[in-house]
Parts: C-alpha cells; sequence; structure tokens
C-alpha cells in the first residue's frame, strides 16, 4: 500500500493498535447484529439500518459530546435536559416568527450557555462536576416547561421538520449530520492541540496545569461542547417528534454516557477515542432496535442493557490489568 | 561470621511484560543481619525485582526461598505475613490522608468495627518517635514536601514486623541530615539480625552502608561482591560495563556573551509561612546552586517563580523589567522551564505515551494553526531518548511503566524541549543512575554554556558543589547566604543550612 518500509511498518503497527483497541467492541457489535439477523430476517436490512442510524443519531451526537467530557475526567448529567431546552428554545423562536435559521442559532447558543454554566460552576467554585450536573439536570428541566407551563409546543418550521424527515444524496440527513459531526470530533481530539490538551488535563490536571495549560478553560470549553452537542441531539428529536416536549431526552445521558464507556473511554479521565464512542453508540443502537423488533418489553430491554454495559466495562478493566 | 545464615535466595528470575524483559535471570542470595545492596543502571531490574519478592508482581519464572520456604507471594499482604516489609521506590501514599492514617493503612486499630482515631494516632505517633522520625502525624500528606512523604514511606514500610526489610531508593529525595535518620533506622535493623535489601545510586552511601553488594545489568545477575572487596570504581564499571573516570562534566566556557543585566533578578521575596526576603540575581550562562534542608522552602520559592505559588510581596525582574508571573503558562512564555522535584504529580501523565509527555509543555512548537504536526513531535521524542539515554521500547511507550529514573529523564526532556533561556531545575537528577548522572551533568553545562540561566535545587550536596558556579544556602525560608562555590566546603554549607551561623 506504501512504497517505504519504514511508513509500510509505521502503517502496520498503527493498523495493529486500532486492531487490538477496538477488536473487543467490534466483534461485540457483530455478535449482535449475528444473533438479531438470525433471530429476525427483517433485521438485516439496508431500511432496517438506515433505520437504526436515525435512531443512534440522537445518542450518538450527545455521546461525542460526553466523550470530551467524561476524557477530561468529568461527567456531564445534565445533558438529557439540555436536548429539550434546545427543542423548546427552537420551537419558541419559531413561534416568534423569526424563521429557520435564527432559531437554529439560538439553540445551539442556549445549548453553549447551558454548557458555559456548568463548566464554571465546576471550574471556578471547584465543584465536583456530578454535583454541579445533578443540579442543572433539575434545573434545566424545569426550565423547559416555562414557555408553556409543561405542555409540548408544536409550532414547528418545515425546514425544521425537513432535518428528521429529508435525505440529501440518498442518505437522511441526520445520517450526513452525525458523519460531519463525528469527523469533526475525532480530528479536534485525535489531531488538534485543543484535543491534546484535553488527553493532558484529564490524565494528569497538575502536570497539565504544570505545562502551562489552562485546565479552567479547558473544562469550561468542553462543557461547551457537550451542550452544543447536546443542541444538536435536541433539534433532531424535536424534528423527528414535530414538536418540543417537555420530557425529550429523559436519560439520554446514560445512554451517552454508556456509548462512550462502552467505546473505551475511562471514566478516571485521559483515555478515550471518538471511534471507540460510535462503535459504542451503534451498539447501544442496534441493542434498541434488535429488541423493539422482538417485541422484547421494556423493562427486560433495560436489564439487558445495563447488563451488557456491565460486562463491557468488566472486560475493559480486566484486559487493562493483564496489560499492567 | 556468625550472622550468615541466608534468609532469602533466588535463583534463576525471570520476569517478562509481555514482550518486553524486564528481569532475565536473576539470582540473590541474602544473609540475616547484613545490607545487600542492589546496583545496576536504570531500568536494570531492581524495582520488579523488589516487586516480585512484596507480592505485587508474580515472576513469570525462578524460585524463591523465604527462611528455608518456598516463597512465591501473590499480594502484598501475603507477603508481609511472610515477614517482608519495603518501602517502595515511587510514593504510594494517599494525598487527602493524615500521616497516621497512611502509615497504619489497612492495619487501622479498631474498636468494635470502627476504627479508633485516639488509638491510630497514638500508635503512629510511637512508631514514628521509635524510628526517630521527624514527622507531625496528624499532617495531611498533600502539605507534606516530596522528603517528607519519603519519611512517611518509610514508616509505612517498617509498620509491621518484618525478617527482610526492602528499601528501593529511599534516599533519591533526601538530604543528608534525613539520609542520616534513615541510616541509623538501618543500623538498628541489621543489630537486631534483620536482613536489609538496599538500592540506591549513590555510591558513597553503598559503600558507607553495604556488607554485600550484588550488580545487576539489563535484567541479569553479574556478580555479587563484598564491601570490603571492591571500590566505587570497580563497581561502577561492573555496572556500567565500562570505565568512569569522570563524576563531573569539565566546566565550559559561556559561548553567548552575557550582558550585565541579570536575566533574572528576585529581591525581597516573601509569602507567609513558606519563605521570607528572598533575593537573589541570576546572569546568562550562570547555574546558581540551591541548598538547603527539607523545610527550607527551597522548592516553595521555585514554585513562586514559576506563578504556581504567589509570592506576598517582593519583585521579579526577567531582563531587567518587573514581571507579574500567576500561572505556568506565563511563565513558560517568559521563557522559565521548571523540572519540577515530584515527577508522579507534577511531572508526567503516567497513563500516557512517552511522545505526548515530552512535548506537552511545548505544545506551541509541534503544532501550526491549531493543529499539532506529528512529524516533528515524533522527530523531538526520538531526538530526546537518545540524548538522554531513555531506555524505553518505542516513543510510545507508557511511561507509568518505565523505571524510576527512566521516568526521571522524561521530565527532564519534557522543559529541554520548551528551550528555556530560566531553566530551574528541582531534583533533577532524582533516581537517575550514574553513567546517566554524567550524561545529564553534561546537558547542563552545555545548556549554560549557550546562554541559558540555571537555578539548580539539589539536595545532594555534592552534586551542588560540583556542578554550580555560585551556591544559595536557604534555612528556615530564609537565605542564609550566597557564595561562589570555590569558597564553600560540604562542611560550610551544612552550617548554613542548619542555621548554626548568624
Ligand atoms: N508494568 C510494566 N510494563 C512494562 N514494562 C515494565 C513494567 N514495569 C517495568 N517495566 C520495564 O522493566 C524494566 C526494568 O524496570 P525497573 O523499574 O525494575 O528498573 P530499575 O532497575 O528499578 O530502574 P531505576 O533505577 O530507574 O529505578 C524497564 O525497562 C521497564 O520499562
Ligand atoms: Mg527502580
Amino acid at each position: 500500500m506504501t512504497d517505504t518500509t519504514t511508513t509500510e511498518t509505521a502503517g502496520h503497527s498503527y493498523l495493529r493498535a486500532m486492531i487490538r483497541q477496538y477488536a473487543g467492541i467490534v466483534l461485540a457489535l457483530l455478535a449482535l447484529c449475528i444473533i438479531f439477523s438470525v433471530t429476525n430476517d427483517r433485521f438485516l436490512s439496508l431500511a432496517n439500518f438506515t433505520n437504526i442510524f436515525q435512531q443512534v443519531a440522537v445518542i450518538a451526537i450527545a455521546a461525542f459530546g460526553m466523550t470530551w467530557v467524561i476524557l477530561l475526567g468529568e461527567i456531564d448529567l445534565s445533558i438529557g435536559s439540555i436536548i429539550a431546552v434546545a427543542g423548546m428554545v427552537g420551537a419558541q423562536v419559531i413561534g416568534l416568527g423569526w424563521g429557520f435559521v435564527p432559531a437554529l442559532v439560538l439553540t445551539l447558543a442556549a445549548g453553549a450557555v447551558l454548557g458555559l454554566f456548568n463548566g464554571t460552576m465546576t471550574a471556578k467554585l471547584m465543584l465536583p462536576s456530578f454535583i454541579v450536573t445533578v443540579a442543572t439536570m433539575s434545573i434545566y428541566r424545569g426550565l423547559v416547561s416555562l414557555p408553556t407551563g409543561g405542555a409540548p409546543a408544536m409550532n414547528m418550521d418545515p425546514t425544521w421538520i425537513a432535518i428528521g424527515a429529508n435525505s440529501f444524496l440518498g442518505l437522511p440527513i441526520i445520517i450526513w449530520i452525525v458523519v460531519v459531526l463525528f469527523l469533526v470530533n475525532h480530528i479536534a481530539l485525535a489531531h488538534t492541540t485543543f484535543g491534546r490538551k484535553a488527553y493532558l488535563t484529564g490524565g494528569n490536571r497538575e502536570a497539565a496545569l504544570y505545562s502551562g495549560i489552562n485546565v479552567d478553560a479547558m473544562k469550561i470549553k468542553i462543557f461547551m461542547i457537550s451542550g452544543v452537542m447536546a443542541a444538536v441531539s435536541g433539534i433532531l428529536l424535536s424534528s423527528r417528534l414535530y414538536s418540543a416536549q417537555t420530557n425529550a431526552g429523559m436519560s439520554y445521558e446514560l445512554d451517552a454516557i454508556a456509548a462512550a464507556v462502552l467505546g473505551g473511554t475511562s471514566l478516571a479521565g485521559g483515555v478515550g477515542t471518538m471511534v471507540g464512542t460510535l462503535i459504542g453508540a451503534l451498539i447501544i443502537g442496534v441493542l434498541n432496535n434488535g429488541m423493539n423488533m422482538l417485541s422484547v418489553p421494556y423493562f427486560y430491554q433495560l436489564i439487558v442493557k445495563g447488563l451488557v454495559i456491565l460486562i463491557a466495562v468488566w472486560l475493559d478493566v480486566r484486559s487493562k490489568q493483564r496489560q499492567g | 561470621m556468625e550472622h550468615c545464615d541466608v534468609v532469602l535466595h533466588l535463583t534463576g528470575v525471570r520476569k517478562t511484560f509481555g514482550p518486553i524483559v524486564a528481569l532475565r535471570h536473576m539470582d540473590l542470595t541474602v544473609r540475616a543481619g547484613r545490607v545487600h545492596t542492589i546496583l545496576g543502571e536504570n531500568g536494570a531490574g531492581k524495582s520488579t525485582l523488589m516487586k516480585i519478592l512484596a507480592g505485587v508482581q508474580l515472576p513469570t519464572e525462578g524460585d524463591i526461598t523465604l527462611g528455608g520456604k518456598d516463597f512465591r507471594p501473590r499480594t502484598p499482604q501475603e507477603a508481609a505475613a511472610a515477614g517482608l516489609a519495603i518501602v517502595f521506590q515511587e510514593l504510594s501514599l494517599c494525598n487527602n490522608l493524615t500521616v497516621a492514617e497512611n502509615i497504619l493503612a489497612t492495619r487501622e486499630p479498631t474498636r468494635m468495627g470502627f476504627i479508633s482515631d485516639r488509638k491510630l494516632v497514638a500508635q503512629a505517633r510511637a512508631l514514628v518517635a521509635e524510628l526517630g522520625l521527624p514527622l507531625d502525624v496528624n499532617a495531611r500528606v498533600a502539605d507534606l514536601s516530596i522528603a517528607q512523604r519519603q519519611l512517611v514511606e518509610i514508616a509505612k514500610g517498617l509498620s509491621h514486623d518484618a525478617r527482610v526489610v526492602i528499601f528501593d531508593e529511599p534516599t533519591s529525595s533526601l538530604s543528608d541530615s534525613e539520609a542520616e535518620i534513615l541510616f541509623r533506622i538501618i543500623d538498628k535493623l541489621i543489630a537486631q539480625g534483620k536482613a536489609v535489601i538496599y538500592i540506591s545510586h549513590r555510591m558513597e552511601e553503598i559503600m558507607r552502608l553495604s556488607d554485600d553488594i550484588t550488580v545487576v545489568r539489563d535484567g541479569e545477575y553479574v556478580a555479587t561482591v563484598e564491601k570490603d572487596d571492591t571500590t566505587i570504581d570497580a563497581l561502577i564499571a561492573m555496572m556500567v560495563g565500562r570505565r568512569m573516570d569522570e563524576i563531573y562534566p569539565p566546566r565550559l566556557d559561556v559561548v553567548a556573551s552575557p550582558s550585565d543585566t541579570p536575566v533574572l533578578s528576585v529581591s525581597g521575596l516573601t509569602r507567609k509561612d513558606a519563605f521570607e526576603d528572598v533575593s537573589f540575581v541570576l546572569k546568562a550562562g550562570e547555574i546558581l546552586g540551591v541548598f538547603g534542608l527539607v523545610g527550607s522552602g527551597r522548592s516553595e520559592v521555585m514554585n513562586a517563580l514559576f506563578g504556581m505559588l504567589p509570592p506576598d510581596t517582593g519583585r521579579i525582574e526577567i531582563d531587567g523589567a518587573e514581571v507579574r508571573i500567576t500561572s505556568a503558562a506565563q511563565a513558560i512564555t517568559q521563557g522559565i522551564g521548571f523540572v519540577t522535584e515530584n515527577r508522579k504529580e507534577q511531572g508526567l501523565v503516567l497513563s500516557h505515551g512517552l511522545r505526548p509527555n515530552v512535548t506537552m509543555a511545548a505544545l506551541d512548537r509541534f503544532s501550526g494553526r491549531g493543529f499539532m504536526r506529528s512529524g516533528p513531535e515524533r522527530a523531538a521524542a526520538e531526538g530526546e531518548v537518545k540524548r538522554l539515554g531513555i531506555r524505553t521500547g518505542s516513543i510510545e511507550t507508557v511511561t507509568g511503566t518505565l523505571s524510576g529514573g527512566n521516568q526521571q529523564k522524561v521530565v527532564l526532556a519534557k522543559w529541554l524541549a520548551t528551550r528555556p533561556r530560566i531553566l530551574i531545575l528541582d531534583e533533577p537528577t532524582r533516581g537517575v543512575d550514574v553513567g546517566a548522572k554524567f550524561e545529564i551533568y553534561r546537558i547542563i553545562r552545555e545548556l549554560a554554556s549557550e546562554g541559558t540561566a540555571i537555578l539548580m535545587v539539589s539536595s545532594e550536596l555534592p552534586e551542588v558543589l560540583g556542578l554550580a558556579d555560585r551556591v544559595m544556602i536557604m534555612s528556615e525560608g530564609r537565605v542564609a547566604t550566597t557564595a561562589p562555590r570555590d569558597t564553600l566546603t560540604p562542611e560550610r554549607v551544612m552550617t548554613f543550612a542548619t542555621g548554626h551561623v548568624q
């Protein structure tokens, strides 16, 4: 594939590292696909996979944001509420008759502001992000109902609806958005100084500080990223539901955390990739979709999903112990 | 000799980590009532061997007997129960707990299932007093200096009874007077008929303490000799496989023309309860040694210069202009580099590879428009590995798996990569072997000759006197004196450092 031996061996070792890193979860994903395609002949179809990707989109995008946060050794439990706030802000701006673009911009800005609040409380008041975002999860969820008094907002713009309903070049727009956001997040994490600083800060905050990295600024920026990603998820969700529901995105933070952790992001910080998170989100999506097709009752789905996460984390910890 | 009974016996011990061979073939015979030193270069496998004895790691192959019985501990508890005590090389304390809680961790005295605080403190205090360690058992570990933490580590290691006591580089961050306390403890252990295994890179103390010395090279047993039958030179030759005639490289002429305004000038720097009225100047190409005992405030001053511990009053000037440094980022922008004393906490990201660690303080140099440039980054990491002789599988090796001395070299590499104009070195050769020390000294001299202004804190007096142009001696947070090196003798430095001179 290349003409010099050095780049070839570099390429090989890179490939080997990739295989070693993702072999476990890719196998898990394949195993799930095989199980579901055996038990249900409609599972293995292009239409169903398009469907899975669309369902995964909301979780995957929120999980990209969550990956940044967990990578830093923090957690953001408020994203489910931000998803709902985003839908509501969009619906309200549209209701004012300002049109699609201002609605889009203001929705994303709302996500950024809520993330900014999380980040500032965590960084400047030195509160644990777990506590801060447990609190803001509740606060933001309450904010959703302010404009409508708890009722869903139905006033939606046709372009807003089109995001969830239309296709572009044969692929649903939602999938395009996931692909683009995956690439942006992946490149930002793997190839920019910002991504490097995130890894270093998560790996050892004090050493990062001594190396001239502004770890407070990193925290704030990354909570803002998480907020914006959640806002995008909220736009997609409200678009697919043709409305902004006050209970939208409920417990999505758990799926996002699960996707990131399944993908190998370490809750201790400093370790994780967007590729892993994408695969993790697909596992969760396939699991949801397959069990729905088999008409597995919702409560069994919850049990199975929880067990899968436990097993994945246990395997991960065990493989690390063996290396160490 | 009557005390010649063998306590611990190892044959053909081998340990591999995947493809990496840490110990190839190790033999060792340790006798009661004797100090047995293990000597070897950084990465030779000394700590790995001790971790096997301590039940932290299992050997891949080999036989070990303790007191004639087969010994293969699978946990530290098992090793301790069999009569083995260890003071680890890497500090393993819980920073948010007190000294007492750390010393008696896992062995806390309980009353009806609850930890009895009063008994805990009393027991810890008794132990510390018996060992003669200057420690406040109620202090939080986070508030202690590295040297004090090392003393806590020693107390922790000796908190239970043992037949064999292992010290893995216990003196690497201690100054002479604290080391003396340790030596007295070791003498006592020997008088009680215990066997001591000792690891250090300080040749003088090895010659003073040891009865037997075993040399290891590349994970392989080389020889065991009695102290009286050997010399430092012979030991070094065995250890590195060649002769070394000099410990300090020659002073080089300053190439860059030094201007008369000092690069760094500090006056009246004060921080409550840390240091008071610290003043000094540092010129380009000069090496200013800073010496002081534990608690003298030397590391605190360095942290203040680096923006990590803001001073209450005082003035810092760089190139004649006053500067306010309130963060490490500002210090780095001013051209200051800081090789910190505590490599595990302030120096390295242990879970990451060597490459990102080397470049982490100089990301701007290895990026363009916000994107990392992997070519220059890799080249820099490879260059530093070669220059400092870092023993590692590749530049992607996780730094946490490197040996202690090699980790230290990575910290140094990280700050060399920033190309500082003012380089602060806090214990730069902590845990580094004799050969590598020479290389580091040579690099320090070279930097000075290129015009870098160097502030070097060291608790090793010979190092300070061997390398510095001038020496600033600190005692109890104040500058006792600053004098050219050739006017100082070790005795004079110690009288200033202990505050016996007014
Ligand atoms: N967990 C590990 N995984 C991989 N390699 C390891 C691990 N622990 C140690 N090594 C390797 O084993 C070798 C021996 O390391 P060890 O820590 O025993 O050296 P040492 O003699 O104590 O050196 P120093 O004087 O620097 O403390 C080194 O090359 C090190 O990188
Ligand atoms: Mg060691």
